[in-house]
């Protein structure tokens, strides 16, 4: 990445031609060698046998009639309407965590870029619930703060109106009246911290000489956020958007506990894992697997093509 | 016309100095009341983390109270009942599980990630740009995706319930993050000093654990430490491939409130006991969190 790495890369040094150079052509992939032979045995090839898998008819429970059955399991996975319906729920989980914890992570990270008391007290706090394990955050919302008894959230309100004098508060159950906005909540606490991280890193890189030529010039705070912050944060923003999508398009922890699947809260990962695991549908699990994937890769495309143009970026300046 | 006589005339000064007063005082207040906000911000948002701090200290009625007891006395009870003298399953075996899948993956992570990364940021191999996005796809590609392929070779191979299987999985779960963490920490070695050793006949090795480890130490701490916490985080393949004596902390913590019924004190004494390995390495790698979690993108 340095110019000098560049020069030392090998280009230059095998210009020559003959069996010397194809041994260090090799010498310098052989350290590259292990990593990659590992990955693509561990990754690659359960993903080539699920693809293979959903082209069967295959109930572990009968397991004498299998056959082979072409595209009717997709077939299923958008005619059954429980699969339907999970990843529509899918979608709609990603798109609201991403956006409500971009926006949130943005305004958090706008605050904390500035010098005041103890600061980095306030960015450990703010950085906390990223670090709990997803489990223990999922398990928090569900007992701790939803719980319609003694949850935080219903007994805090009590406590609020209580000062007022209202003796009997509404005391809603969160998950089974909005259970998929329950859902989302927890997982916005979650996430939050990590846009707020990624933004802040952004903010930071701004260059100081142009903001100062800016407020000299008599700029606004919000003209100086308006043209100079936030086409400067754009990739910032999507680098967040992308890899937040591709970790809560597969979220699995907070589906599983919270609700467990119930209530119309199924999204894929976990559907998948209960049309395995509980109803032994392989062929139909192994199809709707093969759903996320393209799911997947039509968002990884573009998220390829951001993380690209920030690497080059760095390849440039460096 | 006004800023060229406040800049460039002396005597105009004592005269900026009392129109500029008030706006900075207002500047500094805005600044203070800023501060301010975000110290409120940080705590509510912290809020749902700290009262599970709080609750499992507390006793099982106060922890089930409505409204809140905050004042209540603290006890030790739910963390004593948590270590095993509650009669509950022991804590010990899944921590433990988690443990060895934790370090054990990363630990191989690093074996194999940091050659990678050196050949593909100072001995760069041909298209080493390409090999980078390979790494990067296979993230992205969905775990779930794979899950039924993993249990049935689990099954048929006998490995299921087997800490050995995670290791293996949560390896692979956490290269391609590293081999990309890795390489941009790599990419900041001067490269004079690796061409020294070489002049000196160093080899591949020794460069790595000599000259390049050393120098990169931080970065591969950092990449450690999130190789770690992704791997103690897991739940999935977790649930899916263990039972009794691969279980680890997640799966653990899952089963916890069925098997317990609820006690919301113990259950977040449990999530506390859990939570902090993960908390500790994250606190310890904050400076470095953001690039690891971007991939090295950010930096």
């Amino acid at each position: 990445m340095s110019p000098a790495g560049q020069a030392h890369s090998p280009a230059p040094r095998t210009a020559g031609r003959g069996p010397g150079t194809r041994a260090r052509a090799w010498a310098t992939r052989a350290p590259l060698l292990p990593a990659l032979i590992f990955l693509i045995a561990v990754t690659q090839l359960p993903f080539v046998a699920t693809l293979l898998i959903s082209l069967f008819d295959w109930n572990s429970l009968a397991p004498d009639s299998r056959s082979f059955t072409g595209f009717s399991n997709y077939g299923s996975v958008f005619s059954d309407a429980d699969l339907r319906d999970s990843v529509f729920t899918t979608i709609e989980l990603t798109v609201t965590v991403v956006l409500a914890s971009v926006i949130l992570g943005l305004l958090l990270a706008l605050l904390l870029d500035r010098k005041f008391m103890g600061r980095g007290f306030v960015r450990t706090l703010l950085i906390t619930p990223f670090l709990l394990v997803p489990v223990s955050a999922a398990l928090l919302w569900k007992h701790v703060l939803y719980n319609p008894e003694y949850g935080l959230l219903n007994g805090g309100w009590a406590w609020f109106t209580g000062l007022f004098g209202v003796d009997s508060p509404g005391q809603p159950d969160w998950i089974s009246e909005m259970p998929l906005t329950a859902v989302e909540v927890a997982l916005v606490w979650q996430w939050t911290p990590f846009m707020m991280l990624i933004l802040l890193a952004g903010l930071q890189s701004r260059p100081l000489d142009i903001m100062e030529a800016a407020r000299l010039d008599g700029a606004s705070n919000w003209q100086m956020f308006r043209f100079l912050t936030l086409p400067h944060l754009r990739r910032y923003l999507e680098l967040g958007i992308l890899l937040g999508s591709i970790n809560i398009v597969q979220n699995f922890d907070a589906v599983f506990t919270i609700t467990a699947g119930g209530l119309g809260t199924a999204n894929l990962p976990y559907t998948i894992y209960q049309t395995f695991y509980q109803a032994h549908e392989y062929g139909l699990a192994s199809a709707a697997g093969v759903v996320v994937v393209i799911g997947t890769i039509i968002v990884a495309t573009f998220a390829l093509r951001v993380v690209s143009s920030l690497f080059s970026e760095e390849a440039n300046r460096a | 016309m006004s800023t060229l006589t406040a800049t460039d005339v002396q005597p105009a000064a004592p005269e900026r100095r009392r129109t500029k007063a008030p706006v900075e005082r207002k500047a500094r207040r805005r600044s203070a009341s800023l501060g301010l906000l975000a110290w409120v911000v940080g705590v509510v948002f912290c809020l749902p983390a700290i009262w599970m701090l709080v609750t499992s200290f507390h006793s099982e009625p106060d922890a089930a109270t409505n409204p809140p007891s905050i004042g209540a006395p603290l006890t030790l009870d739910s963390y004593r009942i948590f270590f095993g003298s509650g009669g509950g399953p022991s804590p010990w075996p899944p921590l433990i599980n988690s443990l060895m899948a934790s370090l054990f993956s990363t630990l191989f992570v690093l074996v194999l990630a940091l050659p990678a990364a050196y050949a593909l940021s100072i001995k760069r191999v041909e298209k080493w740009t390409d090999v980078m996005f390979f790494f990067l796809s296979t993230k992205m590609l969905p775990m779930v995706a794979g899950l039924l392929p993993v249990y049935l070779f689990a099954k048929n191979a006998g490995m299921l319930d087997n800490i050995w299987l995670l290791v293996i999985l949560y390896t692979s779960m956490n290269l391609p993050i590293a081999v990309w963490m890795m390489q941009s920490f790599l990419a900041d070695v001067p490269v004079s000093i690796i061409e020294a050793a070489q002049v000196d006949g160093a080899r591949l090795v020794t460069i790595l654990t000599r000259v390049v480890a050393p120098v990169a130490a931080p970065g591969i701490a950092a990449t450690s430490l999130i190789c770690f916490i992704f791997s103690w985080n897991e739940l999935l393949f977790a649930r899916v491939l263990t039972s009794v004596k691969a279980e680890t902390a997640p799966v653990f913590l899952t089963g916890f409130v069925t098997s317990q019924g609820l006690f919301l004190a113990q259950l977040c004494a449990a999530s506390v006991v859990v939570s902090l390995p993960v908390l500790a390495a994250g606190f310890a790698a904050q400076d470095k969190l953001v690039q690891g979690l971007s991939l090295g993108a950010v930096k």
